[in-house]
């Protein structure tokens, strides 16, 4: 069971939260004019990485905060978590 | 039965507390300490089971956690347990057990008639003895394996103990109380650290408890003992016993299984029978020690065949003798002071040792006690059936290749040490990659990949010395790190006459003209024979070695197995045994109850049942409740003897022409306020929301970013910036996740906050031509005539004192109303409705009734929104704006979802007006088409129309839209059915929906 730092209420076991996916997905905006290329890339087409991953979890046990967190899918390893709205240095 | 191969003295069990337990039947005697397997050993029991595959005679070989054979099947206070190692159940007064994988019985087995036609059973059997012909597999094969082989037997009864889990996290957890152990605690212990060591067995000490060695001028059992109760002593320790930590976990979580009942003959009241612990730990040390290793020699699997070591404690802890004529076999010291204790005893042993001429302070002790030592000396075959009755021997050139003349000599045991493997099993379960350590023949710890530190001989340390040094400092480093303390541990001084070293020999050649079968794996009955079968047939990986020959795969997990497999393939194909590779460890390392991993969750407790604050008075009036998710809703409410049909169609039909009341308390409910809260459900929803004035509701859409509808439900808007929204009672947890995320992630910059009310409100939907009339005299003082609340209208009213919502809202399809109050308040409206409402001839009605009102009036729910529809399929799509974005919108734009035939929700009536149609069944065109029949749509739900008195059913149909009118059929293989349907609207009563706003 992993063990996330949620950047609101520090370290808690990953049962008190929820996978969210590819945190870098961008959803396109509101009333553009949206390829249907680019509109598969967001809702669909993900690239499965192995290795070192952003990806989002909510604290739905918790704080209910969706947050970010730099993980590496193949060690589990957990480099560093953010709150939403903290811009992630690559 | 007298114990007789129990010495006078001596041993840790308490001759006091005399206890009777049966083995197969039959009434032995034991002491209280004894395990199972001393206990049977006390009274000369050696034959406890038959071997897997051959059927042949097993004793024991271990006395712990490694034991292969001696599985038992365990009868407690009437219940039974299978496959327990007779070596780690503790004897209670009563305790039962009996021999598994043997049929008849242990002593006459019919299968050990495998054993004489052993060209049945090779290498790769199951994979290609039964193979062809296929049909023999059901009618011959199968029964023949179920029958013949199978460990114990699980019983079909519910489990009448309890279980626990518990979450516990500390500074330092060790795993293992030998000397490393209890020195690495210790030292963290004296630093401050919060420390947890656990301990398998039901007594402390590890090796010290049987090794002969002083430790700080004590001997090395009371030593251990001095520390145990200093520890126990501390506050920022916890010591358990009879604890086993099992896996090792990410982020350095692991579990442990306490056994908390399974040594008394019943669970205490109050206790649970075993508690799993899930600890979170900053740093682990793996004290786990080592397990000796066999030497493979002819039928090396004969009862009376044992390790050294076990044999050796079988004497210091339990005071039994395995023999009285014992032949120890060695590579090593180890096998000295089995001897020396043999000799102590009173008993004369025979030491072989494949060794030339080895030196070492106990070598001397055995020699001046007057052992009989002979060296560069092996045991060829053990003799004798059912127990060792003599053994061949035969001396062994120094190359070890090469038998010289067999002798044949009684014994009634063999006593066998092939060195020490280190317990590397929580080190790999970590991600520590291992490596070969050549000077011991085995793998050890690599570089730590989680914050684990190997200590002692789970290290590959064998010298106690060297163990207390490391271990003290490991300890305190790591400590120290923690508690930033330092407080240093004097290191006490240790004498040991063992040396370390060992002869690099692990099987004995096959004496000229014999086949003996060498066994590796006693469990599973592996021979050397079946490792060189796979290797001619080509297997070469070591995983693939395992699979095919079984090596290792019991349920012992290979743990006396593994490397002597692994040195017999790097022998054959010439390789060194680091280049052959070992398999990966993975949790559990040894069996876990079921019960244990499963905890409180069983049965109800599986997940948390939720009730709405009027649910003793649904059950005081014989309500049949149905799960809702996680809910209980009353299904219908039962009048006399009527069924579930009879009495949804009574309160079906009673909300068509009077009033029903149902408790819709379990809708999800999410309060929506601030400023830009208009704006954020004009994009959530699919339909129109910035124009919705204060006091209205509106009924609304939501899908997915992929176009698929997510849920509905209506929402109102309470005040300026305050909307109350409902969802289905399924998808409330996932609606408002999926809220968070687009306030947080997509448009923080919306001033917004959601919540969930859903305990905070109680409600009940009154549906029927005379629900307003009943809601005038519940709120004499407000207007709810058409015109002061018309349809989708919202009012706040007094209800006796309490203040209420109402909605003017309908799923029924008929004149209705929500009535929301505070939950505590739930029962107390429940009651008003329905003694105002008894001269409306109000009636409750459950689920079922209200799926029947809905589906008539082809209004949607979950069956029709499962997932795979889009707006357009359940006739929604007048709510989807043209105007504006909103979430998924893109999506619709799909060639697919915007095909001329794309599917569309339909009414379906059987042609006859009375055959109900099965919900989930196929519509097709042609009955008698060959299969696979094309479907063109399946029904999503059926009911008995109230309105029109026959059976009408909602079905996703292909091109549903041009298909009014049309003949098909509904087909169900499931219920052997075939109805002629015929496909009509969705909307089969009130098309025009005027009722709503009559
Ligand atoms: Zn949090």
């Amino acid at each position: 069971m992993l063990y996330i730092n949620c950047p609101h209420c520090g370290m808690r076991s990953q049962n008190e939260f929820s996978y969210g996916g590819d945190a870098s997905v961008k959803r396109p905006s509101l009333n553009k004019e949206v390829s249907d290329q680019e509109w598969d890339n967001f809702v669909y087409n993900r690239k499965s990485l192995r290795g070192k991953h952003l990806e989002l979890w909510q604290h739905i046990s918790g704080c209910r905060q969706w947050i970010k967190v730099e993980r590496d899918t193949s060690t589990h390893e957990i480099f560093r978590t953010f709150k939403a709205d903290e811009e992630v240095a690559k | 039965m007298t114990q007789g191969f129990r010495i006078e003295n001596g041993g840790l069990i308490d001759r006091n507390k005399k206890l009777s337990f049966k083995f197969n039947g039959k009434k032995y005697f034991g002491y209280e300490g004894d395990t199972l397997a001393s206990a049977l050993l006390a009274n000369g029991v050696h034959l406890v089971g038959r071997s897997f595959k051959y059927h042949r005679p097993r004793g024991f070989f271990g006395a712990g956690v490694d034991e292969p054979y001696a599985v038992v099947q365990l009868y407690r206070n009437g219940e039974t347990e299978p496959n327990i190692k007779a070596t780690e159940q503790e004897l209670f007064e009563g305790l039962e057990a009996k021999s598994v994988n043997c049929w008849p019985s242990v002593n006459f087995d019919i299968g050990a008639i495998n054993n004489f036609l052993k060209i049945f059973l090779p290498a790769g059997f199951y994979y290609k003895t039964f193979m062809w012909p296929k049909s023999f597999w059901y009618r011959i094969y199968e029964p023949f394996i179920r029958k013949a082989a199978g460990l114990g037997v699980a019983s079909i009864d519910h489990d009448k103990e309890r279980y626990e889990h518990k979450y516990e996290y500390c500074d330092l957890l060790i795993a293992g109380s030998g000397p490393s152990g209890l020195a690495g605690a210790y030292a963290a212990a004296k630093n401050g650290a919060k420390v947890i060591l656990a301990e398998d067995k039901p007594r402390f000490g590890g090796s010290l408890l049987t090794s002969d060695v002083n430790i700080g001028n004590q001997s090395g059992k009371d030593w251990a003992e001095g520390m145990i109760t200093e520890l126990k002593a501390m506050p920022n320790v916890v010591v358990k016993n009879r604890s086993q930590i099992f896996g090792y976990y990410d982020h350095n979580m692991l579990v442990m299984s306490e056994k908390v009942s399974d040594h008394l003959p019943k669970t205490k009241k109050y206790h649970p029978n075993k508690r799993l612990w899930y600890i979170r730990a900053k740093e682990v040390l793996i004290s786990s020690g080592s397990i000796e290793r066999p030497i493979v020699f002819g039928n090396n699997d004969t009862p009376g065949v044992m390790l050294s070591s076990a044999a050796k404690e079988y004497l210091k802890v339990y005071g039994v003798l395995v023999g009285r004529k014992p032949l120890v076999f060695t590579n090593n010291d180890s096998g000295y002071e089995t001897a020396i204790e043999f000799k102590k005893h009173g008993v004369d042993p025979i030491i072989l040792d494949t060794r030339k001429n080895p030196k070492s302070e106990i070598i001397d002790e055995a020699k001046n006690l007057g052992i009989h030592i002979k060296n560069s000396y092996v045991v060829a075959a053990a003799q004798g059936y059912k127990k060792v009755k003599s053994a061949d021997i035969a001396s062994i050139s120094d190359d070890k290749k090469q038998l010289g003349k067999i002798e044949n000599i009684q014994c009634d045991c063999i006593c066998v040490s092939g060195f020490w493997t280190p317990t590397i099993h929580l080190a790999s379960q970590s991600g520590n990659k291992t490596k070969f350590k050549e000077e011991i023949d085995a793998f050890v710890p690599g570089t730590s990949k989680q914050n684990e530190t190997s200590l002692g001989a789970a290290n590959g340390i064998f010298s106690l010395e060297e163990t207390l040094k490391t271990s003290f400092k490991a300890g305190g480093e790591l400590s120290k790190k923690i508690t930033e303390n330092e407080n240093n541990v004097a290191i006490p001084n240790v004498v040991e006459k063992k040396s370390s070293q060992h002869d690099k020999f692990w099987c004995v050649p096959l004496p000229k003209g014999k086949n003996y079968k060498r066994f590796l794996d006693f469990q599973n009955d592996v021979a050397v024979s079946d490792i060189e079968i796979a290797l001619r047939e080509g297997y070469r990986s070591i995983e693939h070695v395992k699979r095919y020959t079984t090596l290792g795969m019991a349920t012992d997990q290979g743990k006396t197995s593994n490397l002597n497999g692994l040195q017999l393939v790097s022998e054959i194909e010439n390789k060194v045994v680091p280049a052959v590779g070992h398999t990966t460890f993975r949790p559990p390392y040894t069996p876990i109850s079921i019960g244990a991993i499963v905890g409180r969750e069983v049965g109800k407790h599986t997940k948390p049942t939720r009730k709405s604050p009027i649910h003793t008075w649904h059950e005081k009036n014989n309500a049949v409740f149905v799960d809702a998710g996680v809910w209980l809703r009353p299904r219908y409410y039962k009048r006399g003897n009527e069924n579930l049909f009879e009495a949804s169609k009574r309160e079906a039909k009673n909300v068509r022409t009077n009033v029903g009341v149902c408790d819709v308390t379990t809708l999800g409910k999410i309060d929506v306020k601030g400023p830009d809260a208009a704006e954020f459900l004009n994009r959530v929803y699919t339909n129109a929301w910035l124009k919705l004035p204060v006091g209205k509701a509106r009924y609304g859409v939501m899908l997915r970013e992929d176009g698929i509808v997510m849920d509905d439900g209506t929402t109102t808007r309470i005040s300026e910036n305050h909307y109350h929204m409902t969802t289905t009672t399924a998808q409330a947890a996932n609606v408002l996740s999926h809220l968070e995320y687009y306030l947080q992630l997509v448009w923080p910059e919306l001033n917004v906050n959601v919540v969930s009310t859903t305990e905070q409100w109680a409600g009940a939907a009154i549906a029927g031509p005379k629900s307003r009339d009943l809601l005038q005299k519940l709120f004499p003082n407000s207007d709810v005539s058409n015109e002061g609340l018309p349809f989708m209208g919202y009012t706040e009213a007094d209800l006796f004192g309490v203040k209420a919502r109402i909605f003017r809202i309908s799923f029924s399809g008929e004149l209705a109303y929500e009535v929301n109050v505070v939950s505590d308040y739930g029962n107390f409206m429940w009651e008003k409705i329905i003694e105002i409402g008894e001269e409306f001839k109000i009636q409750p009605y459950g689920t079922e009734a209200l799926s029947t009102l809905r589906i008539e009036m082809g209004h949607v729910a979950g069956s029709e929104l499962d997932g795979r529809t889009i707006p357009y399929d359940t006739a929604l799509e007048g709510l989807v704006s043209k105007k504006k974005d909103f979430i998924g919108k893109r999506s619709l734009q799909k060639s697919a979802f915007t095909a001329e035939d794309r599917q569309r929700i339909v009414g379906v009536v059987p042609i006859d007006k009375k055959t109900s149609i099965p919900e989930g069944s196929h519509l097709v065109k042609d009955a008698k088409a060959p299969l696979p029949n094309p479907k063109l749509g399946h029904i999503s739900a059926s009911c008995w129309s109230v309105e029109y008195d026959n059976p009408f059913s909602l079905a996703i149909l292909k091109n549903g839209k041009n298909m009014i009118g049309e003949k098909l059929f509904a087909m169900s293989p499931l219920k052997n059915k075939i109805i002629p349907v015929e496909i009509v609207s969705s909307h089969y009563v009130d098309p025009k929906g005027e009722r709503v706003r009559s």
